[in-house]
């Protein structure tokens, strides 16, 4: 059931919150051992704030899972790395506090790729998580627990971190919505950094209002986070259903080139085409700079993580490992112990690009390269209101199918990575499903891209294309 | 294939007029394949603080090396007159102001800490015996 269905059975006192929680609880006993979705959860804590919590308020008495980089004050906090294994957070992430403050409970902690890196979550440290719609296949990643849960029943809604398609990616792969916010829309404060010019924290649920209540509630300025913005926060409900007559929205033909599966194409046409239908005007138009943004990425994320990363050295939390010679063997040899591979190589590619001699040729220059993509966008927004786009290439792929060449599995990251190096914000809608060689129903999202915080024009269209898909089931 | 010898001369160009205005010449593998085959995983790694296996650097090194080769695409670019972005929108450090509030008492931080003694984490000597 929906959070705002749910919102309405707990104020009407059909249910309670205590009821809910018993009930996901059951539901993740009965079926997380499947689909792996959840690293960890504490229905006693819960249902300890379930007894205090005020139904009055916007989330009042919601239980919400929460992605495992995310900081829940006296919860495991892994980032799904066996670096972070016993790690306990001391604080509550600024996210949390204001869920709480809106009356929500975080409940349970959602698997991922460890520290966000991947896209399948099977780079997870601490288990895989597979896709509830066909076990044999990936959730997506990098927060596939929080997808994967809210697509198989055992959350109601989820937060995730998006920092180049990590909310968007397994929102596809599972049929559930996913919303990445401008940078600088939501404080980061508490979640663990990846990649600090590209992280936002953002919703993954069942509905679009869903994702707009979670929004209107962790979206705003905080002095905790230098990087978010003192810009004011709309009512995103205010104009959810007002349709999309008039707008235009833009087909960037860079997007609908080669290499996308044509099940995918046929399902975000289609919704196209419905959009189209309902009043809004098409456009095509050009990002020249597409080709680009994947290489610039894999330039700028893994140079911020090798920075980020470094506090990890077994000195003041996480893995330390044993009799270790000196000081230098104690970082050396806990970060050897404490890190999984996709980690490794991304340290050591952002530690190269960054080092003196190759600084200019790869992380000076993919900083301007990444310009030149934002630029792109402005241009795009001077035209349209919006940009739409299929969200992967591909629907879910099997669980193990990635091989030994891990910059195959990066080019995938194609249609979402752009949104990250240009702030700007996407959402990722269910627009239909695609039938896999075996037979089982594989969902296809898609993507919508506003302007800089533009999220509320953005879930006026998402709201759009589900309106649609619901006349569509109708029939 | 004629992409890649344009490509190619291309890189070559840019290569040896950066190297001629730096004033010193390149090394044959520079030369060859831009950044290819010059990432030495093993001292990367330890500019990191990784100390990694044998295993380990023979399965990181062709991988690093492919995508060092897929990032050369962005050496396509004329980006001369491009300003950095080091960040996606004009975020500017905005500083809080300068009052005293309540932070992680020390209990809470040591409750994390792998090793500690008299209120403070402890970690193997780092000054060597006189």
């Amino acid at each position: 059931m929906t959070l705002t269905a749910l919102r309405q059975q707990l104020t009407a006192g059909e249910t309670t919150p205590a009821s809910l929680l018993e009930d996901l609880a059951s539901q993740i006993i009965a079926r997380d051992g499947q689909t792996g979705a959840y690293l960890s959860y504490n229905l006693e804590v819960a249902l300890a704030e379930a007894a205090q919590a005020d139904l009055s308020l916007p989330l009042g008495g919601i239980p919400i899972a929460i992605k495992d980089n995310i900081n829940v004050l006296g919860q495991p906090c892994t980032c799904g790395s066996k670096f972070l294994e016993n790690y306990i957070a001391p604080y509550d992430a600024t996210v949390i506090r204001k869920l709480r403050a809106a009356g929500a409970i975080p409940f349970g902690r959602a698997n991922q790729d460890e520290f966000a890196m991947g896209s399948s979550t099977e780079n997870s440290a601490l288990g895989s998580t597979r896709n509830p719609r066909d076990p044999s296949r990936v959730a997506g990643g990098s927060s596939g627990g929080s997808a994967a849960a809210v697509a198989d029943g055992t959350a109601i809604a989820a937060l995730g971190s998006d920092t180049g398609g990590s909310i968007r990616q397994p929102a596809s792969h599972c049929g559930v919505v996913g919303l990445k916010p401008s940078y600088g829309r939501v404080s980061r404060y508490g979640l663990v950094a990846f990649a600090s010019s590209l992280d936002q924290i953002g919703p993954l649920t069942q509905t679009v209002e869903d994702a707009a209540r979670i929004l209107q509630v962790i979206a705003g300025f905080d002095p905790a986070d230098s990087t978010s913005l003192d810009v004011p926060v709309p009512d995103y409900l205010a104009k959810l259903h007002d349709g999309v007559k008039g707008l235009k929205l833009g087909i960037p033909k860079e997007y609908f080139g080669e290499g996308i599966d044509a099940g995918v194409l046929k399902n975000v046409e289609a919704a196209i085409q419905a959009l189209a239908a309902k009043g809004a005007e098409i456009v095509e138009i050009s990002l020249p700079h597409t080709e680009y943004a994947v290489a610039t990425y894999y330039v700028i994320a893994p140079a911020e993580a090798s920075s980020n990363l470094s506090r990890f050295d077994g000195v003041r939390y996480g893995h330390r490992a044993a009799n270790p010679a000196d000081i230098l063997d104690l970082y050396q040899k806990s970060r050897e112990q404490g890190f999984g591979p996709e980690v490794k190589r991304r340290i050591i590619l952002g530690t190269y690009v960054l080092s003196s001699g190759y600084y200019d040729a790869y992380y000076s220059r993919a900083q301007k390269v990444r310009t030149l993509i934002r630029q792109d966008f402005e241009t795009a927004f001077q035209k349209v209101d919006a940009i739409l786009s299929p969200v992967a290439p591909s629907p879910a792929r099997k669980i193990g199918a990635q091989g030994a060449d891990p910059l195959q599995e990066y080019l995938s990251d194609i249609f979402t990575i752009a949104a990250n190096l240009a702030g700007i914000p996407g959402i990722s809608v269910p627009c239909g499903t695609v039938l896999s060689a075996e037979g089982t129903e594989l969902p296809v999202g898609l993507q919508i891209l506003a302007p800089h915080m533009g999220e509320q024009k953005m879930l006026q269209i998402a709201q759009a294309v589900c309106n649609d898909r619901r006349m569509a089931d109708a029939e | 294939m004629i992409r890649d010898v344009q490509r190619f001369l291309n890189n070559l160009s840019t290569f040896l007029l950066l190297h001629l205005a730096l004033g010193k010449w390149p090394a044959f593998h520079e030369l060859t394949g831009m950044s290819q085959s010059h990432i030495d995983v093993r001292y990367v790694a330890n500019l990191a603080r990784l100390e990694l296996t044998d295993e380990e650097v023979a399965e990181f090194q062709p991988q690093l090396e492919a995508i060092l080769s897929y990032v050369e695409t962005l050496s396509q670019l004329d980006v001369s007159e491009i300003d950095a972005a080091a960040h996606s929108v004009p975020v500017f450090g905005r500083m809080r102001d300068d009052t005293p509030h309540e932070s992680l008492t020390v209990d809470a931080v040591l409750q994390n800490a792998p090793d500690q003694a008299q209120g403070q984490i402890r970690v193997p000597k780092v000054v060597a015996d006189a």
